[in-house]
């Protein structure tokens, strides 16, 4: 009997536990639901073609949130060609030759430098670019983008390329193909897709960034097409409204932030669609 | 691999360790442009700027303390939250669901990562806040307020509710990397545990006691991202630059107030008091960072190495 009670109590503490995670798991499920809703809610009422297409004008005129589009589409754009190749290049160099010190060194600092808050990203750059160009610019912003993107990218691509059977690297060798060739034409196509969903992993992650853009790209009422001048961003953009302290200034900002995590969910269910069969 | 002698493979691998270095070039920058920009509050106020609890830059006196406390005190209870319930998830999400719904639902926290942060703030703004001065705030008053903690006015922008978004924010990071390294104890163990009788709940706590190392290695990496989270937490903490018993008066964090400030800080010495403070907190969070990746790395290692 007492064995029964015993195991009785196991099973109970058992259940209560399982059940717990179980609410864990139903709970922030709940959350992210309720902010993507409410998102949508405030969202869809405010925009319209003239808030997506003028820029911003004093508080009760209207106006819109064009050039904070453009500023963030020729930010994210000039980043990722910066980013890109680097972070790639780099992630190639880990995968195919980076199991010495050297790549060991690498990699550590890769993988602290993703940690780093991106804040601090913005003040190297401000300290970099903006002080001695005395004025704030859209390339300042592209270049705190392209740094946050650089070691993402890398550490992706080195796991991708890693993920490439050695069997196909020693089958090009023995055919006679110098390494050169083995990685360029062999591994790299095999690992394309991998690295591409890294790379869009990566330009959703810098579109969403906001602290590194601060003092960097700073702001613009205006168009504008030059790097060398300040730039508008959304995200900038979302700030600046959120803190105002009118409620026509919230509403945008919740109509900016809708167009900008409905584009930041396409691109993570695209990529998740696109690796399904992977994992 | 190693060279097979011809001219573009020397010429590749160099390009290649170009890129590589890149990384490496940017990491010591950093802390050469900050350490060079950070020299003239380092000369006036020396160790002290750490020390000092008075931050007043129109008379030129710097002291961080205000930020340090509401950098940890903010972190600390984002981690109180964020661990447990990270726990949580990722012991049903590999312990317990099937596949066919534990997929969907590492996706949806997964999801929650990508939000930016200046999402979260404005929901913290317009949500979280007026949630807190009206229902939990109250609430906690009522039952808890003997406890210093909870004493104070209620406005809804505070230590409290910049805790809580960090605690969201950091959330899905630790849940990710748990799930990791449970996924790495072999399944022996689980067979062996359930063989000799063990419940499913005791068989998790023995999983989880060989991933302890790892686990701690994930609270390390979700300390890292709460210390260095930033824009969500300046919308809703307050900003204010004062140490307060209460949970619920406004606060103040390295990150926000590099983010609040640093635009406007056109005297030399303010901007390098500021500039310092993001010397402190890049080197706090690179060890930290550093560490959560030892921890991490060792279980993998004796999870493989038999």
């Amino acid at each position: 009997m007492a064995n029964d009670i015993a195991h009785n109590r196991r099973k109970f503490v058992s259940g209560v536990m399982t059940s717990l995670t179980a609410a864990c798991a139903t709970f922030v499920i709940a959350i992210l639901v309720i902010i993507l809703a409410y998102i949508a809610y405030r969202g869809f009422s405010a925009i319209s073609w003239e808030f997506l297409t003028e820029t911003p004008k004093p508080v009760g005129e209207g106006g819109g949130i064009g050039n904070a589009i453009v500023g963030s589409g020729i930010m994210t754009v000039l980043a990722s060609l910066i980013g890109l190749p680097i972070g790639i290049g780099a992630g190639v160099y880990l995968a195919e030759f980076g199991d010495k010190w050297f790549g060991t060194t690498v990699r550590f600092f890769a993988d602290t430098l993703i940690g780093v808050p991106s804040i601090i990203v913005g003040i190297f750059v401000y300290t970099l670019i903006v002080l001695p160009m005395t004025r704030q610019s859209g390339f300042a912003g592209s270049l705190s983008l392209a740094i946050i993107m650089i070691p993402i990218v890398a550490r992706t691509t080195e796991e991708m390329i890693r993920l490439v059977p050695k069997s196909m690297r020693e089958g090009a060798l023995a055919l006679g193909a110098p390494q050169w060739r083995v990685t360029w034409n062999i591994v790299l196509p095999a690992a394309a897709s991998g690295i591409a969903t890294g790379a869009m992993l990566a330009i959703a992650r810098i579109s969403g960034e906001t602290a590194p853009l601060l003092f960097t790209a700073l702001n613009s009422r205006f168009y504008n097409f030059y790097v060398d001048q300040p730039m508008s961003s959304l995200t900038v953009q979302i700030y600046n409204f959120a803190t105002g302290p009118f409620e026509v200034e919230h509403q945008m900002a919740w109509a900016a932030t809708l167009i900008l995590v409905g584009l930041i969910l396409i691109i993570n269910i695209i990529v998740r669609m696109f690796t399904k069969k992977k994992y | 691999m190693s060279k097979t002698g011809t001219i573009g493979d020397s010429v590749f691998r160099t390009i290649l360790i170009i890129f590589a270095a890149t990384i490496l070039v940017i990491v010591a920058a950093m802390i050469a442009m900050m350490v060079q920009n950070s020299i003239p509050t380092i000369r006036e106020f020396g160790f002290g700027f750490l020390t000092g609890s008075r931050w007043l830059p129109a008379s030129d006196i710097y002291g961080a303390l205000p930020f340090i406390y509401g950098t940890i005190v903010s972190s600390l209870i984002a981690l109180i939250l964020a661990v447990p319930l990270s726990l949580g998830i990722a012991i049903f999400l590999v312990e317990q669901a099937p596949a066919r719904i534990a997929r969907p639902i590492a996706f949806m926290v997964e999801l929650l990562a990508a939000i930016p942060s200046v999402v979260y703030g404005l929901w913290g703004i317009f949500v979280l806040a007026p949630f807190i001065r009206v229902y939990l705030g109250p609430f906690l008053q009522n039952y808890f307020g003997f406890i210093p903690l909870f004493q104070g006015r209620l406005t809804g922008i505070g230590m409290l509710t910049g805790g809580i978004i960090m605690a969201l924010m950091v959330t899905p990071i630790v849940t990710a990397v748990v799930r990791d390294v449970l996924e790495v104890v072999p399944t022996a163990q689980r067979e062996a545990a359930l063989a000799l009788g063990a419940t499913k709940w005791e068989t998790t706590v023995i999983v989880l006691g060989n991933a302890a190392s790892g686990i701690a290695g994930a609270v390390v990496l979700g300390l890292g991202r709460a210390l260095g989270e930033t824009m969500a937490v300046t919308m809703v903490i307050g900003n204010s630059p004062q140490i307060s018993a209460s949970l619920f008066e406004p606060a103040y964090t390295i990150a926000s107030v590099l983010a609040a400030n640093f635009a406007e800080a056109t005297d030399k010495l303010y901007m390098s008091a500021l500039i310092e403070m993001g010397l402190v907190l890049f080197l706090v969070t690179f060890i930290v960072n550093a560490l959560a990746k030892l921890l991490v790395l060792r279980v993998a290692k004796r999870q493989t190495g038999h």
